[in-house]
This record gives structure tokens, sequence and C-alpha cells, in this order.
């Protein structure tokens, strides 16, 4: 992979609205903000309806995944292009998931939806009509996926990134600081992570920075890549972004995110914990 | 919309008692402006972002401390310090652009 083969930027989407092969798919963590308005022609996916299982904690399966698809209108021959709120971070955890389904044509909008309105550029409010589709998936591709005892195993062994803020990291905030904070789980961070917030990969404006800047960030933190990492924050949204950066961007093949994240972890019993920096 | 609501969003179902909130509005020529509120720690570093309401109100869930608000609006970036405490009566900042 390289970044051309992920991301589009504004105005690639710009001149590409009326493409029928072009679907443009909107995810926010505040699923209402489709509603208000959103790119035009572009589509809405639920992360919180649609993507995650109506029961057990988990996310939905194949078939799940394929009926959502096909009532969507997503052919698999579609590029999809993702794009949402907080800086990408759920349009991450979308591409995320079309990458655990095989879906192979998927892109994110450079700088998402924040970008595009510091942009001024064009938000409507009516939503399209796409015929339904006859998705098919593939079966899901766990070598992205890690699980607790993944993260259990690579205590002191392999590289662990947190990407949460320094205050979650430490253990003085136990959620991101637009939420409210009172959580059943304990703050701190696995042993051995180090904290890499997802925000040193971004500019201010929600664009990507460049591959350079972005191997150089790792680098200087002493992240030895030849290593397997898995990356991991709260729900797996933002680690999804950190993952897309060093599995997509970089093109390292052996990262994980660990979507579990800190409400698994942080609430698991006898499991080490670190506070501070 | 017609003229910004002063202060930040409404407090009903919020426990202030235990929250730290830091929260207010963004406008530009007394009008609310559609755009982004960063929260930075005392090292710069991104906390959380939101992006403003209709009426231009903000709201975060930080800690005792020094903060910084960066504003993001079209054209535009302003910053602003602020000390937030917790218990009682949020901190409440209005930023023009």
């Amino acid at each position: 992979m390289s970044r051309a083969d992920v991301l589009v930027d504004a105005d690639w989407v710009q001149a590409h609205l009326d493409d029928p092969k072009v679907v443009v798919v909107e995810v926010d963590e505040d699923t209402t903000a489709y509603e208000k308005n959103h790119i035009r022609n572009a589509v809405r996916i639920d992360w919180k309806q649609d993507l995650q299982d109506p029961v057990r904690r988990d996310f939905v399966d194949q078939a799940g995944f394929e009926a959502l698809l096909s009532r969507k209108g997503i052919g698999n021959d579609d590029t999809v292009v993702l794009y949402g709120g907080n800086n990408n971070w759920f349009a991450s955890y979308a591409y995320w998931y079309f990458k655990l389904y095989g879906h192979s044509n998927v892109r994110l909008l450079d700088g998402g939806r924040k970008k595009w309105e510091l942009d001024s550029r064009e938000l409507v409010a009516a939503v399209p009509e796409r015929a339904a589709t006859e998705y098919r998936a593939k079966a899901v591709d766990t070598s992205i996926r890690a699980y607790r005892d993944d993260v259990l195993a690579a205590i002191g062994k392999l590289n662990l990134i947190d990407v949460r803020s320094p205050d979650e990291f430490s253990g003085k905030l136990l959620a991101p600081a637009h939420l409210p904070q009172e959580q059943s789980q304990r703050p701190g961070h696995v042993p051995s992570a180090r904290n890499i917030p997802w925000a040193k990969n971004a500019n201010d404006d929600g664009t990507f920075k460049s591959d350079d800047e972005l191997r150089e960030l790792y680098q200087a933190e002493g992240v030895d890549l030849s290593k397997d990492t898995i990356a991991y924050c709260r729900i797996g949204e933002r680690s999804a972004l950190t993952w897309l950066v060093l599995h997509e961007l970089l093109d390292q093949p052996n990262v994980k995110n660990y979507d579990g994240s800190w409400t698994e972890y942080g609430s698991l019993v006898g499991v080490p914990i670190e506070l501070g920096n | 919309m017609c003229g910004a609501k002063a202060g930040g969003p409404d407090l009903e179902g919020i426990d202030v008692a235990k929250e730290t909130v830091i929260q207010g509005s963004v406008t530009r020529d007394g009008e609310p402006v559609n755009g982004y509120v960063r929260l930075l720690d005392e090292s710069g570093e991104f906390t959380a972002e939101v992006p403003t309401s209709a009426t231009g109100q903000f709201r975060f869930f930080a800690r005792p401390g020094k903060w910084t608000l960066r504003a993001l609006v079209p054209g535009a970036t302003v910053d602003r310090q602020v000390v937030a405490s917790q218990g009682g009566s949020p901190t409440e900042v209005a930023i023009a652009v």
C-alpha cells in the first residue's frame, strides 16, 4: 500500500461526487451529524447500529456486513471513500472494518469532514437513493485484529502503542475530554506501552502528516517497527487511525488494532496496569 | 441562526460536582460560528476536540489545571488559555474569532 492507495483529497472527492462507481460514506462518532448535512450523494454508516453486534460486544459478522453493504447500495467493485468527524476517527475504524472483510478498494478522505468544512465546501441535507446490491464479503482477516490475550502476551516483548491523550495514558482522565469522565474501568495503561497520541499523526486540519514526518515520529519515539505492533485506545477507533498510519500509509505488515482497547483491558480482573507517565 | 446564546450549553443532566467542565461559545461579530474547538493540555498536547453546535457552543469534561482552547473556523485559528477547577460552576470561555 502507499498513500495514493489509501487517501484521496477533497478535490478528488469533489470531482467524483456524481461518479456511480464511487460511493462516499460518512461515519461519525456523532451519528446524528449526517442528518444535519453531509457531502452530496454520501450515504451513512452508523458505527453503533450498523457495525456492532446488537447483543454481545463484537463487530457484525460476515453475513451482517454483507447485508449492511447490500442495503447501502455498495457493490464489490465500487470504490468506497470514507470520511467523518473527529479527524476521521470513526471513518478510520470503518476503513479497518472494510479491510477486515476484504474490500480492497476503500479510501479515506484526508482531513475528513473537518477539512471539508474548513474549506467551506458544499454540504447538503438530501439523502441519496442507491439501488440495493448483493455484496459478498470475504472471511474476516484476523491478522489485523488483536485480542486481550495478544496484548497480555505482548507486554515487555512487542510494541504496544497507547494512542490516547497523555492524560488518559497517565490515568488522570478515563475518556477523551469531550465525554463525561465517570467510567467503570480502572485508569492507567498497559505496562510497557508507549504513549504516542493519535493526534501526532495529523495536522490541525485533520489531514495526515507526510510519510517522512510519520516515519520520523515513530523512529523518534523509539518504536522498532520490525517487531509486531498492537495499537489501542479506549474503544478502538483512535487506534484504528494509528493502525491505518502504520499498516497502510507506512506499509508495516505486522500491525494490529486492539478494538477491545481500554474499556476491555481496564475492566479485566488481575491484569497488570501502570499509572503515570 | 439569529444571534449567539451567551455562555456554554445548558448544564441539565451534567454532574457538575464530579466533572471539571470547560465550556463556552465561538462567535464572529456576535454571531455563532460553525467550526471546531480543540482542548490542548499544559504541554500543548491534543486532548480532545468538538464541533461547535448550531449556536456556536462547545463543552469539555477535563480535569483541574491549565488548558489551551483552540478554535478552528474557516479562515481563522484562535487560542485561549484557561484554568479549570472541579466542582461548582463550569469554566466559561467566550471565544471571538
